[in-house]
């Protein structure tokens, strides 16, 4: 029997929007649980521009992407939640009383009364990198990440990109595998020096290969690789390749959540716009993921959004209990729950 | 106003007028030229704005930035002349300016 962690709000996704909605429900004494399939809270702002300027968060003339997830972390922290990452969430399912489950890919189980989906454009997954036929091998003999280095033991390994993931696991599996060849469009890399600096000495020493060029073909059987061909400044080269890592950056994809059974719009979910309720009572969606008629997919309306279905969520944890509207200005309540009045 | 033509991948040319300072990505999308998809919305930040310059432009228009060169690591079949076309301002002196869309975006 596996643990099963309860809490009383679930929240899938830890952008900005899932990261605000602790704040409201916390008001009202619930306490989140969020996941994340990244490594860390932030969502499109962490991922896709930390250091670029947003120009329309009331209040604030400019603040970095990264600079609002950090104060929306500090603003969060009196209501403790807790935090799960590198874990997509796989499957949602009503239990008998009405509460929920929540089962992640690596099979952790959450219980709650409430769950909260703020998945954004959907999860965070590696891209599929631009070679043509390449879907009959992935998941046999090509990998998006590394699960257990011994998988590529004996095998000749072809790693494509030129960011860090792409130098480390090159470096990494350099003495694993029976060859390393790395493949990536130009001589310069996003990487750390130092990284780039030991592939090039070990490349010296004939410990692997660095081909200049892009991918432009594979060959096999049965999704099983033999070899790549490599399209460089000197023209093609074809190379020994039984095991593949492309790396080639995250995009977001909808994922599970389209496996469970809601109503969906176009990919996204709709909602009412009194609680942002889904097809399903108990489950919400919020931010970018929902729809209604006049949806725009911005940061603010999301902020609104989950002050909305903190009413609604509060009326299905504590039922009758009497919900009071207050200002965090004025209600000594409010500031005790954000330690700013002792309690 | 600056002319400007997108060469869809199937030939088609798509010409249009634009306003100096816009990016060329936003004239594409603005005229739904096919195969420019700008997921990111011009952030530098999704590499599905990728463009062939006209060898013609290539020296006009100049070189991606550092920033650009690493997005473009993440398009597909890249070339000398390739740029992400959000990178691109548009300007006076790229007037009749000539582009082609990729077989597709990643
Ligand atoms: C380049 C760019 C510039 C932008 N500029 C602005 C701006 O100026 N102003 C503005 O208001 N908005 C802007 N936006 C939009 C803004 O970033 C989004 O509206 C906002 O990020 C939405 O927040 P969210 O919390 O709903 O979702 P997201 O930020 O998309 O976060 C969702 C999270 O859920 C996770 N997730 C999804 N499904 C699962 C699952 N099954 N399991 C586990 N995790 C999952 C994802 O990995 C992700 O981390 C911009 C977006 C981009 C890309
Ligand atoms: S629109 Fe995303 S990189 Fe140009």
């Amino acid at each position: 029997m596996t643990d099963i962690t309860k809490t009383d709000v679930l929240i899938v996704g830890a952008g900005p929007v899932g990261l605000f909605a602790v704040f409201e429900l916390g008001l009202f004494d619930m306490k989140c649980h969020l996941i994340d399939i990244l490594d860390r809270p932030g969502g499109q702002c962490a991922e896709l521009y930390p250091e670029k300027p947003i120009y329309d968060i009331p209040g604030w003339p400019s603040i970095s992407a990264q600079g609002l997830v950090d104060k929306l972390l500090e603003q969060i922290a009196p209501f403790k939640p807790d935090f799960t990452y590198n874990r997509m969430v796989s499957s949602l399912e009503k239990l008998e009383d009405g509460s929920f489950r929540v089962t992640t890919d690596e099979n952790e189980v959450f219980e709650a009364k409430v769950v909260v989906i703020a998945a954004g454009g959907g999860s965070f997954q590696p891209k599929r990198p631009p070679i043509p036929g390449i879907e009959p091998y992935e998941g046999k003999s090509v990998f998006y990440s590394v699960r257990r280095m011994e998988d590529f033991r004996g095998h000749d390994l072809v790693i494509v990109g030129g960011g860090d993931s792409a130098l480390d696991w090159t470096l990494n599996l350099q003495p694993v595998a029976k060859s390393v060849t790395l493949v990536h469009r130009r001589p310069e890399f996003r990487a750390a020096p130092d990284s780039v600096n030991k592939m090039y000495a070990l490349q010296e020493m004939k410990q692997l290969t660095f081909q200049v060029g892009q991918v432009t073909g594979l060959t096999g059987a049965d999704g099983k690789l033999s070899s790549a061909v490599i399209k460089g400044p000197d023209g093609d080269v074809e190379v020994p390749c039984t095991r593949m890592l492309p790396f080639f950056g995250l995009t977001m994809k909808l994922g599970p959540i389209a496996e469970w059974g809601l109503n969906l719009h176009e990919n996204l979910i709709p909602v009412d716009t009194e609680k942002f309720q889904t097809s399903v009572p108990g489950i919400f969606a919020v931010g970018d993921i929902n729809w209604y008629p006049g949806k725009l997919k911005l940061i603010l309306s999301g902020f609104h959004e989950v002050a909305l279905m903190a009413q609604a969520a509060k009326r299905i944890i504590s039922p009758g209990e009497r919900i009071v509207f207050q200002y965090t200005t004025s209600s000594t309540s409010l500031q005790k729950k954000l330690g700013v009045v002792e309690a | 106003m600056t002319k400007l033509t997108f060469i869809a991948h199937d030939g088609t040319h798509f010409d249009m007028d634009a306003e100096n300072g816009s990016t060329v990505m936003e004239n594409a999308i603005r005229n739904a030229v096919p195969g420019i998809e700008a997921e990111c919305g011009g952030a530098c930040a999704c590499a599905t704005c990728h463009v062939y310059v006209d060898e013609a432009w290539t020296a006009l228009v100049g070189e991606p930035e550092a920033m650009e060169e690493d997005m473009l690591d993440f398009a597909y079949d890249v070339q000398p002349n390739s740029r992400l076309s959000c990178q691109i301002k548009v300007r006076d002196a790229l007037d009749g300016l000539v582009v082609r869309v990729p077989a597709r975006q990643g």
